[in-house]
């Protein structure tokens, strides 16, 4: 059995069903806000279990990293989706959940029983060596040393992923199809646009409703004051009659 | 003999909730009296005298504001998400509160007979720990603003989060030439670094310079300077509760407590972010030079306590200036000034010092050496001052006007005399015989 101290025994036992309850969260959760939470919490034990194993630039880089910036943009992403857009419960294809849950749960089972059987009698080796100067040096020694190619490479992917998602979400705008604010004064003066803004809908003492026109100095109804979009109907007989108010009561 | 990361970990369990307790209680107090400095500050800049009234100087007056923040009804909006939205400010405070743990408030000191170094804990990647806390910070605002299930504290939310991923990476690209020169990222060995200055030569005089860092990286403290006013959402960068565009921003649903805990978050994170520069760049809890003079007793036991508080309270005058000085900044050129201007400085210095370090190691002739800084040097200048397309060479206004196209808006003459009013000719008329 592998000597593991006392603390980072009780950090497991508290963190570890933290995570699965977590993973379960984020699997189950209807709201996708509510799912992406959830999947922090696991993410952040991660980060916690590492710290524990003797890595603690590796768990910190994770909480930063992952937890810090990609779920924040995960979470950026779904904000702007709407905070009602929730799952809808209606199965398409019949009986995929029961079948997702029991092929899960058996390769759960397949590896963890297979992790244990591989590592039950295994004495772990060359954890004090690898940190002899500190983890943080071991890590930077072996990056930019015996992995410098990989890591280079790792970077250019990484880069040309992120220049080509800008790319294909960039519209280009041609240099005349660019409109400026000084553009847009110009055009607002222009001859047959009426520069200022428009005027409000009526009020008066029998209606205050938008579809109301404001009136012009000539009596005629000023068309600009009505929105375009409010529907036109006539009055019923019932709302064109003189309201209790004007009549004080007496029925004309 | 300095506190180095081996010291650590050893604690008593009832010495560590000490200094738990102790952390907390200097936070929750330098708060209290932040908000009372801050007012104060920013009164006296505006020739006004500041709050007056509660116990001596005022002092008391955030203690009040803050009882009586406790006692205003809770609201809780009708379309907000409800576990989400009481989440959000104790995620906010539990981030602010943590990050401290690591801070260096002094050296050995003897708490009851137990020797002991004055900070709660070190670990090697301590400064990363406050970086991972900041990270995590931003859920509560944005979680805030989602929660509230309103429109102006989503866009705030939406800023803030835009806002703070693109400071935080200025801010740890700033850092890392502290790690660069330190060789490591615990706090109480990055203070331990600064502690010896350097034999300089300049002209053949010979000189001692001290090892704070803001003189040997005064780019990364710059740029961490302002990044961090960025991170904090203050003034000029506090475009997340813009009032003047988004009523409160992420907190506008907020009240009674929530809103406190919020408030309590943005004032430690304020005190966070001046402790660390404290801490990386100032030196830490050492006496600066004319009192060192005094003799050794001065950076030991307690009294570098008092140090450490001295400068963070002059780097919070500092906020509290920026914010009584600076008007905000419009969004796109917030964003721009970070990625397009912080960013790459920061990345061409990190490049600058890490040649520099690396033609140390390697003791390279003079010459060598010159041609490398030369041509670093030229190629920068190549980049900055690159000749860029002429604007289009501005009409004068004559022009512009006569170039308008027919039936347009009517303007006045550009020359026009006003007549003056018959009115005011006739104030004059009387005034005459008083003369």
């Amino acid at each position: 059995m592998i000597d593991v101290s006392w603390g980072e025994q009780v950090v497991f036992y508290i963190l570890a069903p933290i995570a699965v309850i977590g993973a379960l969260g984020m699997v189950m959760a209807r709201n996708a806000v509510h799912s992406a939470l959830w999947l922090v919490l696991t993410m952040l034990s991660l980060g916690v279990f590492y710290i524990v194993q003797a890595g603690p630039f590796i768990g910190m880089v994770q909480i930063i990293v992952y937890t810090g910036a990609i779920m924040m943009l995960f979470l950026f992403v779904l904000m702007l989706v709407g905070r009602d857009a929730s799952d809808s419960v209606i199965e398409t294809l019949r009986g995929q959940k029961v079948a997702a849950i029991a092929l899960g749960v058996g390769l759960g089972v397949l590896l963890g029983t297979g992790l244990y059987r591989g590592t039950v009698d295994l004495t772990p080796v060359g954890l004090a060596e690898a940190n002899k100067n500190g983890n943080v040096q071991g890590l930077a020694s072996l990056i930019f040393t015996k992995y410098v190619w990989a890591f280079e490479v790792t970077s250019a992917l990484l880069i040309s992923a992120a220049v080509g998602a800008m790319i294909l979400a960039h519209v280009e705008r041609r240099k005349d199809e660019r409109i400026g604010q000084a553009a847009m004064m110009k055009e607002r003066f222009l001859p047959g646009n009426y520069p200022g803004p428009k005027p409000g809908p009526g009020v008066y003492a029998t209606s205050n409703s938008v579809a109301t026109p404001a009136k012009l100095p000539d009596g005629n109804p000023a068309q600009r004051s009505i929105s375009p979009i409010l529907p036109l109907r006539e009055l019923e007989p019932a709302e064109k009659a003189d309201k209790h108010t004007l009549t004080g009561g007496h029925q004309s | 003999m300095n506190p180095t990361l081996a010291d650590f970990g050893h604690d008593n369990g009832w010495i560590v909730a000490l200094k738990v307790v102790g952390v907390f209680v200097f936070l929750v107090v330098m708060t209290l009296f932040t908000i009372w400095y801050e007012r104060k500050v920013v009164a006296r800049m505006q020739v006004r005298p500041g709050p007056n009234r509660h116990g001596p100087f005022g002092l008391l007056q955030s203690l009040a504001d803050g009882l009586k923040l406790a006692f205003k009804e809770d609201i809780m909006p009708l379309k907000a998400d409800r576990v989400v939205f009481f989440l959000a400010p104790v995620i906010s405070t539990v981030c602010a509160f943590t990050a401290f743990a690591i801070i260096p408030f002094g050296p050995f000191v003897s708490i009851f007979g137990q020797k002991t170094p004055l900070q709660l804990t070190d670990i090697p990647v301590a400064v990363l720990l406050v970086l991972a806390c900041s990270g995590l910070g931003i859920y509560g605002i944005v979680l805030s603003g989602w929660a509230s299930g309103s429109t102006y504290p989503l866009l705030g939310g939406l800023r803030s989060s835009a806002q703070m991923i693109s400071y935080e990476v200025a801010m740890g690209l700033s850092i890392v030439a502290v790690f660069m020169m330190a060789g490591t990222m615990s706090t109480s060995e990055i203070v331990n670094a600064q502690a010896k200055g350097g034999q300089g030569e300049l002209f053949g005089f010979e000189f001692t310079y001290p090892g704070w860092y803001v003189l040997l990286l005064l780019p990364s403290f710059v740029i961490y300077a302002i990044s961090a006013v960025g991170e904090t959402n203050r003034a000029p960068f506090d475009l997340p509760e813009a009032e003047s565009e988004l009523v409160g921003g992420f907190h506008t649903e907020y009240s009674s407590l929530k809103f406190a805990l919020f408030f309590l978050a943005e004032y430690i994170n304020m005190v966070t972010v001046s402790a660390l520069a404290t801490t990386l760049f100032l030196g830490g809890w050492r006496a600066p030079w004319p009192i060192t003079q005094l003799g050794p007793w001065v950076n030991q036991g307690w009294w570098p306590l008092l140090w450490f508080t001295i400068k963070l309270l002059i780097l919070l005058f500092v906020f509290v200036w920026l914010r009584g000085t600076l008007p905000r900044l419009r969004y796109d050129q917030f964003m721009r000034f970070g990625w397009k201007v912080l960013i790459p400085a920061s990345l061409i210095w990190i490049l600058a010092l890490a040649g520099f370090k690396t033609m140390n190691n390697e003791n390279l002739p003079g010459w060598q050496r010159g041609l490398w800084i030369g041509g670093f040097a030229v190629i920068l200048l190549a980049i900055l001052l690159w000749p860029r397309k002429r604007p289009a060479p501005k009409l004068p206004l004559e022009e512009e006007v006569a170039q308008r196209p027919e039936g347009s808006f009517p303007l006045p003459p550009i020359d026009l005399q006003v007549p003056v009013s018959p009115r005011a000719k006739r104030i004059t008329a009387d005034r005459e015989p008083v003369q």
